[in-house]
């Protein structure tokens, strides 16, 4: 696949950025030596901050750019998954996002990251959605959303061109390419669990703007894995459910999600090591586990004939 | 020695292993001259633009091995402009039609079309060996043209090229009757491929030494590869990843067991940190591993599988490993000489993941290192030194602090004295590329010690002209400068002209130079081709005549007895 990295100015392409830890600096950073409140300020900073394009989303406050959350792209590790994580903890903390489409800033959200996408070119593929870009400065997670931010508005924005560094560092394209498109689930496999080997598989969801990843290793049947699908799709469904109210994590409960989970509405299939799509639930959860490439929670609609027997299966499982 | 028998002179020059040598004994007389061009079996053409394909045809005609390389280094990095040029079919071209014996072709940089491929294929009933390294425009069309037509091949080596999937069928073009391939490496390409044309293939060739699988092959095929050719000496894995509970995991342990040959381990794509055990078994005996595309292999398990490479001498890592990884390496791989650390995150300013502290750690602990590529974040000059010391034996040594201009973090000062150490240490440096706060004092040291260097690669560094011209004065057997962002302009240009027909080539991108100093330069000089890179968007005017005064962005000139080329594009103007 070509990478939009050979249009991209700064030599970034975003999803080796979000791939990579979210300490990244923005290619500015490397000419301008962006402040890193981690690394500390760097002696001979070009100081390219004052000219330093932002993202101003319309209607929103300028984010600021000292220390303290700034536009919280980022999340306590890299890649994509990773990114998708800190999400959902921004979410858990914050309960302000939502995907019922109501204010401005979740419209660009749901656009899918375009934001981050240099030139315009989405290199945000891997990632679909706003993988983090909370607007709402508020309390989101304690991520060092500062540099990501900082690239983030400069990518954004080609004009900045003449500041940033073309080819640099000098690492050859076809290794930044290969990189880009190394699946960050094995990195996060290690990140997460050390030593004891982790299972990371997409789960989408018909109608989502993004996927997500779990780890099956955490989960010891399929009841917990179902309750925690639930948990994570439950914004997506509230927006199903036609309301236009700026969902609150109060406003959730559990069993409203394992009835609309369970009931017609959806069922959870999963891709098994042949490419096939297959019920979740048939087989013991071991051999589950060592089948599933990934998950796919399908529209009750598209599962006919399948439905009621899986809810009732699911029903006796649990 | 002219009284001697001519072919008593050609057995002669058979033991000139170098192309220099024979260069130079070529100039001698001309019965030497002649003698040597109708027996020289291999040339070397390190810039394809320096001479005519026909020119070399016509000298060599007996020619069997062929190096062509293209476009210049920073091409690699997004610096030169995708249609530049470096076209194979030329060469190809004219080869065919003049060298028809021709065996080996090898190229860097270059397009390739697939016309080309095919073109080779069919024109050169002999043909052995193909390598071609970091090039672009063929497909895999071309590939099965190789294989179909190419009855005796040998070697079909891929290294990091573009190559456009248009299917797996290629690899079932080798007919059944070929049985001669010694090494295949297609780990760039990135579509699909056969898994039982590839096994059958393996099966068929009781020669095959190296090979190198894409990602696309999983590691059971991978196993069962293993199985039939135990006897391979350096394998590139396809992807990585299994189970490690699952049966075919234990079998393809089993398999790696029986391979006593294998000596060099690269590919790991996807490798997750669970299946690296099952290469434990052989560690032992690796002399090569590169595991710079296993990005989910972290510090922890790489320390395990290093600790049982003793025999180690080349090792590519990522920057992961961290400076206590290095602190095993330095413990554990005695016998190392090439290391590179590649940087797993791109942009710098992250966690720390290599420092000086894991360079000076491997000096010190493997006194064979010879050729170094670093990335890092930091460095310092008390480790520099400590470093020229250890190692006074680098031939490469190419730093790369990944952002620019930055200091030595403990005492804030530049660099210079850190590389000077280097250099003066290091008597048989032949490449160096530099990173950091530099000054013009570097480039004082660079032109004082640097004796053999050849390649010098400079990027944000310098104050003034001075710098420049201290490499050009001082580095006698430099080759090749490149240099990019740095404050040198006309005077350091043109300060001896005369320098650059000594030299392959020189490249100079954001740098101070300006148009009229590149047009005096090509007016003084005729045998150099200057070319100024011009691009402009679309929107910008196209001025009619820009002025002198303008700086120019890239500029590349080289030593040429071909004149101007005439395959250059627009925005290339050859001054």
């Amino acid at each position: 696949m070509t990478s939009p990295l050979e249009h991209d100015y700064i030599g970034l392409s975003e999803l080796s950025s979000m791939e990579s830890s979210d300490k990244l600096c923005s290619s500015s950073s490397s000419l301008s030596a962006e402040d890193d409140p981690k690394v500390g300020a760097r002696a001979p900073a070009l100081n390219l901050k004052e000219t330093e394009l932002r993202l101003g989303l319309p209607g929103s406050q300028s984010p600021e750019r000292e220390d303290g959350p700034g536009l919280t792209l980022g999340l306590p590790k890299s890649f994509v998954s990773g990114a998708k994580r800190g999400f959902s903890d921004a979410i858990d903390g914050s309960g302000k996002w939502g995907f019922s489409g109501g204010s401005g800033s979740e419209v660009e959200l749901g656009k899918g990251g375009n934001l981050f996408s240099p030139r315009g070119e989405n290199g945000g593929g891997k990632h679909t959605g706003p993988t983090g870009l909370v607007k709402d400065v508020g309390g989101a997670a304690g991520a060092a959303g500062q540099e990501k931010k900082a690239q983030a508005s400069a990518a954004g924005v080609a004009p900045a061109a003449k500041a940033q560094v073309v080819g640099w560092p000098p690492i050859r394209s076809y290794r930044k390419n290969t990189m880009a498109s190394n699946p960050s689930k094995n990195k996060e496999d290690t990140e997460g669990k050390q030593g004891t080997g982790c299972l990371y598989v997409k789960v989408s969801m018909d109608g989502a703007p993004y996927l997500r990843k779990v780890d099956l290793k955490t989960y010891l049947n399929y009841k917990e894995l179902s309750s925690a699908l639930e948990k994570m799709f439950s914004c997506f469904t509230i927006g199903q459910c036609g309301s236009h109210e700026i969902p609150g994590r109060d406003g959730l409960s559990e069993s409203r999600m394992m009835d609309l989970l369970q009931g017609s509405e959806y069922v959870l299939t999963y891709e098994d090591k042949d490419g096939d799509w297959m019920l979740v639930g048939d087989v013991p959860w071991n051999m589950f586990t060592d089948s599933c490439r990934r998950l796919r929670i399908m529209r009750g609609s598209e599962a006919v004939g399948i439905a009621p027997r899986a809810m009732e299966k699911c029903k006796s499982r649990n | 020695m002219t009284y001697f028998p001519e072919e008593v002179v050609e057995h002669i020059f058979d033991f000139l292993a170098t192309h220099r040598d024979r260069n130079t004994v070529s100039t001698v007389c001309k019965t030497w001259y002649r003698v040597e061009r109708l027996s020289r079996r291999s040339v070397f053409v390190g810039n394809c633009y320096a001479v005519h394909p026909e020119r070399v045809v016509a000298r060599f005609p007996g020619l069997r091995s062929l190096t062509v390389k293209g476009k210049p280094h920073f091409a690699d990095f997004n610096l030169i402009p995708h249609d530049w040029g470096g076209f194979s079919l030329p060469w190809i071209e004219t080869a065919a039609r003049g060298c028809p014996g021709l065996e080996e072709l090898r190229l860097k940089r270059m397009v390739v079309s697939d016309e080309s491929l095919e073109l080779l294929a069919r024109s050169f009933p002999n043909f052995k060996v193909l390598v071609l390294i970091s090039c672009e425009g063929f497909s895999t069309d071309g590939l099965a043209a190789i294989a179909t037509y190419c009855r005796v091949l040998r070697e079909l080596d891929l290294q990091e090229n573009e190559v456009e999937d248009r299917g797996p069928q290629w690899l079932s073009c080798f007919p059944d009757s070929c049985t001669s391939l010694v090494s295949l490496n297609f780990a760039c390409l990135k579509g699909e491929v056969n898994a039982g044309s590839l096994e059958r293939l393996v099966a068929r060739c009781p020669n095959l030494r190296t090979l190198r699988l894409s990602r696309a092959v999983s590691i059971d095929t991978l196993s069962k590869i293993l199985a039939r050719a135990p006897h391979l000496v350096d394998l590139g894995t396809g992807s990585f990843t299994i189970d490690h509970r699952a049966e075919a995991y234990h079998k393809v342990m089993n398999n790696f067991i029986k391979c006593k040959s294998l000596r060099s381990l690269s590919g790991f794509w996807d490798a997750a940190p669970r299946c690296l055990p099952a290469v434990y078994p052989i560690c032992g005996n690796l002399t090569g591993l590169n595991l710079s595309y296993a990005p989910a292999i972290q510090c922890a398990d790489l320390i395990k599988l290093i600790h049982r490479c003793s025999k180690l001498q080349r090792l590519w890592i990522l920057d992961c490993i961290g400076d206590k990884g290095l602190a095993v390496v330095a413990n554990t791989c005695k016998e190392l000489q090439e290391l590179r650390v590649f940087p797993s995150d791109f942009y710098g300013g992250g966690i720390a993941a290599v420092t000086e502290e894991g360079l000076v750690a491997v000096s010190s602990g493997c006194p064979k290192l010879s050729s170094l590529l670093y990335f890092c974040n930091q460095m310092t000059n008390a480790a520099l030194i400590t470093v020229a010391k250890n190692c006074p034996h680098f031939t490469r040594f190419r730093l790369c602090i990944l952002d620019p201009k930055k200091p030595d973090p403990v005492t804030n000062q530049p660099l210079d004295e850190g590389f000077g150490a280097i250099v003066q240490s290091c008597k048989d440096l032949r490449r160096l590329s530099l990173s950091g706060l530099l000054t013009d004092r570097v480039f004082l040291y660079i032109g004082m010690y640097a004796e053999r260097l050849e390649m010098l690669s400079i990027a944000f560094a310098g104050d003034s002209d001075k710098g420049m011209v201290y490499v050009l004065n001082g580095c006698k057997n430099l080759r090749k400068l490149e240099i990019r962002d740095s404050p040198f302009g006309d005077a350091a240009l043109l300060e001896d002209v005369g320098k650059y027909e000594t030299m392959r080539s020189l490249w100079m991108s954001s740098c101070d130079v300006t148009l009229g100093g590149c047009k005096t330069l090509a007016a003084k000089m005729p045998g150099l081709n200057v070319e100024v890179i011009n691009e402009r968007d679309e929107s910008d005017e196209m001025e009619e005549s820009p002025s002198d005064l303008g700086r120019v962005e890239k500029m590349y000139v080289y030593r040429t007895v071909a004149g101007p080329r005439n395959d250059a594009p627009d925005f290339v103007w050859t001054l």
